[in-house]
């Protein structure tokens, strides 16, 4: 057994829950080496997503995935949009016409998703970017993915981007506002990873909770 | 002719380069400005600057002039996402804004074409301004 449509949608309900949960807080991270945005910008596109996903029903995980991606692509307003947008429609479209999803779907997703984002962002990992969480934590995903206890794994991958985001503290920025502050820019966490890291705990989180078989 | 779209977080910007860009060729070139979010905020909209570059677009293609950061994204995002023949006419330009854009619309407001365009606004990267 595998999580279906509407179960897909809750776990991004619950990610979109911990966005504005952490708003003020990606938004301070975001003014020591950026706009001062990125908690502002990714609350409104998610508030948009939850918003659009309610407004019609839709059977398709894949199609689920790729109305998230668009919707965060025109209504976020800074880089996240493009990045976390590509990100989703690129993952819908791994599993487009899924009615339903399994582990090994999860993995494809973010790997997809990862794939995105270095291929909107142009990004390697050790630049201070989502790259340098998420790129940890699908790693793991893909390394262990065969391996019985999955939960262990969503664990493992999680605790990866979690150490992914303290990693950023040490390292200058390269990309976006922050890179015009070079080595200044050391010593404070990226932003981005940061989001990341907070929309995989709460899918994870979601996931878990449900307890969906095979997951 | 070649049109011009301006993309920048600021619409204020947009505008001041528009306005400066109109003092040289007045209304000979079509000039499009794609700036802020459709909610008032600083930033970039792709859905706001592929629908500029439709209107820019008379079969002769489009440079676009971008500022910052997302602003290249969502111009990606938004060229990406154009239908053909328009996606493959319409381009990127990758030079600084204000210089860039005012070199792109004098070359296209002499009817040269989008590799020229797109040329004269990337020749004027590192530019010296001061002899």
């Amino acid at each position: 057994m595998a999580t279906d449509a509407a179960g897909l949608v809750k776990i991004l309900e619950k990610v979109a829950e911990k966005i504005s949960e952490n708003r003020e807080f990606l938004t301070e991270l975001d003014s020591a080496i950026g706009d001062a945005d990125h908690g502002i910008n990714m609350s409104k596109g998610f508030s948009a997503v939850v918003e659009k996903l309610h407004s019609q029903k839709i059977d398709d995980c894949g199609a689920i995935l790729k109305t998230v991606g668009m919707t965060l692509v025109s209504t976020v307003g800074g880089a996240s949009g493009p990045l976390y947008g590509t990100a989703f429609m690129k993952a819908g479209q791994a599993v487009a016409g899924k009615s339903s999803l399994d582990f090994q779907d999860f993995v494809t997703i973010l790997e997809q998703a990862l794939e995105g984002i270095k291929y909107r962002g142009k990004a390697q990992r050790g630049e201070k970017t989502i790259v340098d969480s998420l790129e940890p934590a699908v790693d793991i995903l893909k390394d262990e993915k065969d391996s019985g206890d999955k939960g262990l794994v969503m664990e493992k991958a999680l605790n990866a981007a979690k150490e992914g985001v303290e990693y950023t503290r040490s390292i200058i920025a390269k990309k976006g506002r922050a890179s015009y502050l070079g080595e200044r820019s050391i010593g404070h966490q990226d932003p981005g990873a940061t989001s990341c890291y907070l929309m995989l705990q709460a899918a994870i989180e979601k996931i878990k909770e449900m307890s969906v078989n095979g997951l | 002719m070649v049109g011009i779209v301006l993309v920048s977080h600021a619409p204020k910007i947009a505008e001041g380069t528009l306005e400066l860009i109109k003092q040289m060729t007045g209304e000979k070139v079509l000039i499009e400005t794609a700036a802020g979010t459709c909610d008032n905020r600083l930033g970039t909209d792709p859905v706001l600057i592929g629908e500029k570059i439709r209107k820019a677009d008379t079969g002769d293609g489009v440079i676009v002039i971008v500022d910052l950061g997302s602003s290249i994204m969502s111009t990606e995002v938004a060229i990406e996402s154009l239908e053909e023949p328009a996606r493959s006419r319409a381009a990127i330009a990758d030079a600084p804004f204000i210089e860039g854009a005012i070199a792109a619309a004098m070359e296209a407001s002499f009817g040269k074409g989008l590799q020229d365009v797109k040329n004269a606004a990337e020749n004027t990267r590192g530019m010296k301004k001061i002899a």
